[in-house]
This record gives structure tokens, sequence and C-alpha cells, in this order.
């Protein structure tokens, strides 16, 4: 789970973090307000939960309350990338005289948080990455044993921090580390980090991502999501237990397993149809749930069939069969299906289905055909 | 037995007055494991299906001598289930629970560094030894007493491979699914590792998928220190970029962990990579 710009910096200021002095406004009126009480040069920044939301024209400098007002109203109701605006942060405009990049990750196979610092601030760190991969430093933490002083103290000096500057640097690192651990982040992140023309580390642009198997700890935390993040059907899979990706394709796909899932959209394609989704019920999944998957699968106009692969282990066929028909007889439907039923109770599903007249397919390969046969013939 | 587990095993089930741990141990029981065991505070001096349950796993370890021990307790219990087990000298945890939390993982893996303990999982089917021992929720039925041995991240689509040698008659030594998670107990070099110093197996599966550089270190390491001969499924090829596909692992970060790489990671050292699950068995049949 993703958090705005405005709410990672209020945690990062709770954390000891210097940001700049601003607010979030949802009118335009509003935005005037706040540059008014700021005083002085402001940036309506867009609060949208993607990246390049400077490039789209959603962060702008405004020199008056007056102008504040003016770009306000051109953001708000703004779309980025598919999402939205409906709220700006307005910040009191810095004075940069240097940007730092400051970001911690968990390093999969150290296995272990990295802290991620460059000197290149103010750009997206995959670009430094690319163009000057020397230019980034990487730190590992022993999280038994946390962020030492003596690690903050040596990465502002490989960064050429000024020795004036190195006592705010430990401290901000400190307060990003306790974000990271505390919040139960997979990243958190200050880009940039700038020094101000009066020598101070503030953190003008922030992000935190939140590690969702850990939200039942935060419920602070868990009430900020955004509904704009995910889609209608998303919110409704991920509300059912179901994982569920919308793709662009024709061919709905049920399958138990992720792995299992993916394999089931690569078949799919090799036989020349394409994935409209990615849909895993999970291990075991009663009769309810595969109503609950297919009537998301049949929610999207674009769905010309449906391939319906079951490998059952946990998951018992005969409950498949079941919910699919029980599913049918709620949203009757004319798009075509197949299903491919093995593993545990596949005699009984067998059964089930041709009972129904619903067809059935011997192996994957088989299934997939017959999917992309019948989205073509549909 | 092949690795890990087989006869000698002698297995605990932690959370087995639940649902799936209930379940599981009667599966597992039909398929001939020795479960000597379980686990459940709070429900000592209980039995379930003929197996005695105990309040702590040193207590479990003391009476039943214990060396194996598989884990049903719901994810924000798993970190304290596995150090549990750990500090009671279990030597070998396998971790069925899952939406474990990252950091749970990483406090979890420091922990084990220190010990000999080994983690397979979390999220994951845990793993089989056919004929001998069943230590996870496959099917039982679909495997076969042979020589080929499997790794995988993946559940079901190891039961896909599984079903597709058994019904050409290839046999497996034995199969085990490290699981989806970014941060997992065994990775697939370490259990390579053992696969190429058993003697019970001949030639090995690995089934991969998007997501993280596993896969592009076990290319390396099989390029270094394998004789015996690998063949690969990579599952993944047609998913968008950013999304994460139900494994948590399974999401592809800024270019790195497309099914592609993984692929020619593979093929740069000259192990065979099928485009179909089905098309792994035919590959194994040949190198036989």
């Amino acid at each position: 789970m993703k958090l705005h710009e405005y709410q990672s910096k209020r945690i990062f200021a709770a954390n000891g973090i210097p940001i700049p002095n601003g607010e979030v406004a949802t009118s335009a009126v509003e935005a005037r307000d706040i540059a008014r009480k700021l005083g002085g040069p402001v940036v309506i920044k867009s609060q949208v939960l993607v990246g390049g939301r400077g490039k789209a024209g959603g962060i702008k400098l405004a020199k008056d309350p007056a102008e504040a007002e003016r770009l306000a109203d051109q953001i708000l109701g703004m779309e980025i990338k598919g999402l939205t605006v409906d709220k700006v942060l307005v910040d009191e405009a810095a004075n940069i005289k240097n940007e730092i990049y400051l970001g911690i990750v968990i390093d999969r196979a150290l296995q272990k948080p990295v802290i991620i610092a460059s000197a290149e601030g103010g750009i997206e760190i995959e670009e430094v990455a690319r163009t000057n991969p020397k230019a980034i430093k990487r730190l590992p933490i022993d999280p038994l044993f946390g962020l030492m002083d003596y690690h903050a103290r040596n990465l502002a000096y490989d960064l050429g921090l000024r020795r004036d500057l190195v006592g705010q640097f430990i401290t901000i690192l400190k307060g990003l580390y306790r974000v990271f651990m505390n919040s139960d982040a997979s990243l958190a992140e200050i880009n940039p980090l700038i020094i101000t023309g009066d020598e101070r580390l503030v953190a003008v642009d922030g992000k935190i991502v939140l590690d969702d198997n850990a939200l039942f700890r935060h419920p602070d935390l868990a009430e900020l999501r955004d509904s704009q993040e995910e889609s209608e059907s998303e919110r409704r899979a991920r509300l059912a237990g179901l994982s569920f990706v919308k793709l662009d394709g024709e061919i709905g796909c049920m399958v138990n397993g992720a792995g299992l899932a993916m394999a089931t959209m690569d078949i799919v394609k090799f036989y020349g149809g394409e994935p409209a989704n990615f849909l895993d019920i999970g291990g075991g999944a009663k009769s309810d749930k595969v109503a609950a998957a297919l009537r998301i699968i049949l929610s999207d106009p674009a769905v010309k069939s449906i391939l319906f692969n079951i490998f059952g282990g946990i998951t018992r066929c005969d409950e498949v069969a079941r919910g699919i028909l029980e599913a049918l007889k709620e949203v009757p439907t004319q798009v075509p299906m197949v299903a491919r039923l093995v593993g545990t109770n596949e005699e009984e599903g067998h059964q089930i289905l041709a009972e129904a007249n619903f067809p059935s397919a011997a192996s994957l390969s088989e299934a997939a055909k017959k999917a992309v046969e019948l989205a073509k013939g549909a | 037995m092949s690795i890990l587990v087989g006869k000698d095993t002698r297995l605990l089930i932690q959370g087995i007055t639940g649902r799936e741990g209930a379940f599981h141990t009667q599966q597992m029981i039909e398929y001939g494991t020795n479960i000597v065991g379980g686990v459940t505070p709070g429900k000592g001096g209980e039995w379930v299906h003929g197996v005695p349950v105990f309040d702590t796993v040193k207590e479990a370890v003391e009476v039943t001598e214990a060396n194996t021990t598989i884990i049903y307790v719901p994810a924000r219990f798993a970190a304290d289930a596995i150090m549990e087990a750990a500090d009671s000298g279990i030597k070998l945890i396998v971790c069925i629970s899952e939406g474990l939390p990252v950091l749970d993982m990483i406090r979890v893996q420091s922990f084990l560094a220190r010990t000999d303990t080994r983690l397979i999982g979390p999220n994951c089917p845990g793993l089989i030894t056919p004929g001998e021992a069943k230590v996870g929720i496959m099917p039982g039925h679909i495997h076969k007493p042979g020589n080929v041995g499997l790794v995988s991240r993946s559940g079901t689509l190891t039961y896909e491979v599984v079903q597709a040698l058994t019904d050409k008659g290839i046999g497996q030594s034995t199969a085990v699914g490290i699981g989806g998670d970014p941060i997992i107990g065994s990775t697939f070099i370490d259990i390579l590792q053992l696969f190429e110093g058993d003697p019970l197996t001949d030639q090995v599966v690995l089934i991969g998928e998007i997501g993280g550089t596993d896969e592009q270190r076990a290319a390396q390491f099989i390029a270094e220190k394998m004789s015996k001969p690998v063949t690969v499924f990579i599952a993944g090829r047609t998913a968008p970029p950013g999304k994460r596909m139900g494994h948590a692992g399974a999401i592809i970060e800024g270019g790195e962990g497309t099914a592609e790489e993984k692929t020619k990671a593979f093929e740069a050292v000259g192990v065979k990579v099928a485009r179909q699950p089905a098309e792994v068995a035919d590959l194994v049949a040949k190198l036989m």
C-alpha cells in the first residue's frame, strides 16, 4: 500500500525529519488561503499515487496567493496517468542549493534492510542507477542491531556533506530508519533531501510504501489507503480474499495458485490469445469464493471466453465445479467457458460439470487452445 | 531418504488443532509420514488423529525426539513459531503459513543465521520424498519414487510438472517447494547443493517465476558447481511490470526479474528452459 507525499512527510516530521511548512487543500480557495498564511512563494503539488507528477504538469511554483489559487484550480481535477487529482499539497517554496537521494528498501539477496544514498538527488534513483551507478551508495543494516551513528556518519562523509551538516544528517537518517522499521515499510524514501541556501537539510519530497501483510499491526496506517490506488474489481477481489490483477486481453482466467496462474496466462498467450486478468483463488477455495471470482471476471466487458484451470491439492475440484454452476445461476451469461479440473476429487468435479453440459478439457494446453478458439469465435 | 525428509523424519505439527493443521495431519499420516506430536499453546494434553498435543515445542521435543516441524499457525504468529522451534533444537522447519510480514522474516533469517537450523518457506507447499514422507500440503498420489529432484517457488505449478513426469513414468527423489515470498529460508541454491550431493538424485528440475534475481544466481551456481543436469521452467512471461502477481515475490521491479532475463541466464549456461509445464517432462526424459 502506497502513502501520499503529504502523508509520508507528516510521518517523517513526527520522527524528527525537517519538512517544509505546508498544508493540504482540496479547493483553489483553500490553496490561496494556505499560501497567504505561509507568505512568500509556494509550490502546488498534486497528490496522486504515481511517479512523474512534475513532467505531467502536476507540480507548479506560485509566487503569490493569487497565482496559487489559479494554479491549484488548474491542477485540481487534472488526470495524471489515469488518476484524478483531488488534493494538492501547498508547501513553502524551498531555496535549493543541493539535492540528495536517501532511501531504505529490503535487499532480497542479503535479506536485510539496505540504505541507499546518492549525492545526485532530485531525479529517480532508477535513472541514476542506469546513468551513473557509482554515484549510489548502499549500506546494509543488521536488523537485530539496527542503525548506528557511525553508519550515518560514514555515509554523510561519503556523500561529501560539509562537516556542519553531519549532525543534521545523522538525525534524519535515524528518523528515516525508525519510520521504515516501525511502520513495516517496504520503501521509505526522501527525494530530494535538500541543502538550503542557509545550510539546512530539509525533506522536500517523500514516499512510503507499506507491507500489506503487516497492516494488521498498523490500523492507523491502514486507514490512510487511497481508494484510487486499486480499481473497483481489484478492491472487490481483495475483500473476497482473491488475488486479482486486471489485464488488457479477452480471455478470463481463474486458477488456483499464483505460479500456475502465471503459467496459465503464458499458455493462453502461446496459443495466440491475450489474458484478461491474473486471478488466483488461493488454496482451499470454497464455492462462494469461486462464485465471487467468476462475477469479477464477468464484470469486464472485454472478456470473450473464460478458462478455469484447477489443480486440486487443498482445493477440491467438486467445490470448484459447484461454485461455477452456482455463480452462473446468479449471473447468467453468454460468455463461453472451458474448465480443466485435476487433482483432489476430480471425478466428482467432472461429473458435476458433465451433468450441467459444461465443457471441460483434459489437459492445460487443450483447455487453453479451446479458450482461444472460443474467444475468436465469439 | 533422498534429501531433507524420509523414513528418519520425526515430525511435529505446530498449529495441529487448527482447521488446516488437523486436516493435513490426517493427510500426512495417510501418506505414511511419521508424525510424533503436535503443538498448540493452551491445548497440551489433547489428541488430534491419535497424535499427542503439547503446549510448547520444547516439551514436545523432549518427549518425542522430533527432528522436523511443519508450521500451520496464522501468519502473524509464524515468526514466533519458527524461532521457538529453532530454539528447541529442531533442525528442519517447514513453514506453510502465508502472508508473513517481510520484516518478521528479516528478523527470523538473522536469528536462524546464528543456529544450524534450516527453514523451508514460508508460503510454500512443503516437501515430499515419494514413498517415504510427505511434509506438506501437496496431493501425495501424483508423486512416484524415482531419481528426479524438483525445486520450485510455486505450489500448484509444481503439481502440474510432477503430474507430467509421473504420467511419463518418471519418478521423483524429493520435491521441494521453497515458497513464493521475497524473503525465504532456503533458496534455489541451497536446495540445488543438496541435490548435487544426493546419490539418489540423477537430475534436477527447477521451477522459477518472475521477480528478484534468485533464478539468475541459481544459473550461475549450476554453471560453476553442478555436475548433474538441470531443466528449468519460468512462469510469468506475459506478466506486466510493477504488478504483484499473487506471490509477494512475483513482481517485476525496474527491469530486474523478468521471465526473459531469467530464461537468458539459464540458456547462457547451457540449461534447457521449457516453454510449457508439460514440456519439462519431455526434456527430462531426453536426459535419462
